[in-house]
């Protein structure tokens, strides 16, 4: 059965991009087809973080269009077997989305995908409310920090009255996914703890990504980081995550600060 | 306990955590907030529209959140009937 996901957040550069990128490499790794879908016409990146920005040729607002057909579209991933990508426009605006024409690209990705990711633009606008129009279920990309927190609430209300499931009366499934986690600063009160962002926004966690550098040292390279880096903390969490979303109970770790004799003696990383 | 505890600043956690929680109650409670500001404000324009020549951004409307209660205010200037004598304001708060 097919599934389309959403991942959005309101905020912008909390890591919806990196984040689709990460669970959808891990779910094709996990054996599943998945497409990840770029809905930030004009300013597309998922193609530069899946590193496969040389390979566009057609993108999402062609085949809504009809100058292209679906498959003309979707580049195949060369590292992972079962994972696509659908580009965004980078020369159109958001305006060239149209409900009828996101609706029919939706209907047929499910044709061909488990999963089929789409990657929210940032804000409340049209580009965000058809990111998460079609969608089954939502991951709210969220940090540890108040603004992030506030604008996630905003777009849980959003989802809860302006997806297609809420016009029907169901409940749409909603993920929490904390990200640039720091355990060490909020077991110092210097940061937002799990618990009380949860307690806060009262949705089920789906996982905790920690602060890492390999995040970027990933993106650097135009590989997802559950590809470029599996084994480190953030690769490991994101593999949760979407062990999670396959419907696997995975026990929550806490991605703990690995500190050595100097850094407990002084109570602060030394790094 | 680590030793450099005395000199660390205090937790601010408990601050972010507090002020979202009073926030987010207040902003579902109006459900999606600055909407209700942002009709109020179209409807006050259009009344004072028909009696005064009326600029849109004169026209503020602040909902101040506190503990107990919240306040509204509105602050409409218009321009004076004699010219060039610059502008009066009416507040109201309640």
């Amino acid at each position: 059965m097919s599934k389309v996901l959403v991942v959005t957040s309101g905020k912008g550069g909390v890591g919806k991009t990196t984040s689709t990128a990460a669970l959808g490499a891990a779910l094709a790794q996990l054996g599943k087809t998945v497409v990840v879908v770029d809905f930030d016409v004009g300013l597309r990146n998922l193609d530069l973080v899946m590193g496969a920005e040389r390979r566009v040729v057609f993108d999402l607002i062609n085949v809504i269009q009809g100058d292209a057909k679906l498959p003309q579209a979707l580049i195949r991933d060369k590292r992972i077997e079962g994972l696509s990508l659908l580009p965004a426009s980078q020369t159109r605006d958001k305006d060239a989305l149209s409900a009828e024409g996101v609706a029919r690209v939706i209907a047929e990705l499910r044709e061909k995908f488990d999963w089929v990711i789409c990657d929210s633009p940032a804000g409340i606008e049209k580009g965000a409310t058809l990111a998460m129009h079609h969608a089954d279920a939502a991951v709210v990309v969220t940090n540890p920090e108040v603004s992030s927190v506030r604008d996630s609430d905003r777009i849980i209300g959003m989802l809860d009255s302006k997806t297609a499931k809420a016009e029907r009366g169901e409940r749409i499934e909603k993920h929490l996914l904390l990200t640039r986690y720091d355990a060490a600063r909020a077991a110092r009160g210097e940061m937002l703890k799990v618990e009380d962002v949860l307690e806060i926004l009262s949705i089920p966690l789906l996982g905790i990504i920690p602060e890492s550098e390999e995040v970027l040292r990933a993106s650097n390279v135009g590989s997802p980081v559950t590809l470029n880096a599996p084994q480190s903390n953030p690769g490991r969490a994101y593999f949760d995550a979407a062990k999670r979303l396959n419907g696997e109970t995975v026990a929550m770790a806490t991605p703990g600060e690995k500190r050595g004799l100097l850094g407990k003696l002084f109570g602060r990383r030394v790094a | 306990m680590s030793l450099f505890n005395w000199f660390r600043p205090r937790p601010t956690a408990p601050a972010a955590r507090e002020r979202l929680q009073i926030l987010l109650a207040h902003e579902r409670a109006v459900g999606g907030g600055s909407d209700l500001i942002a009709t109020l404000k179209e409807e006050i324009l259009a009344v004072i529209a028909k009696h005064f020549p009326l600029e849109r951004d004169k026209v503020t409307v602040k909902l101040d959140r506190g503990d107990a209660f919240s306040t509204l205010e509105i602050d409409i200037e218009v321009p004076t009937m004699n010219r060039g004598q610059g502008a009066t304001r009416m507040a109201l708060r309640g």
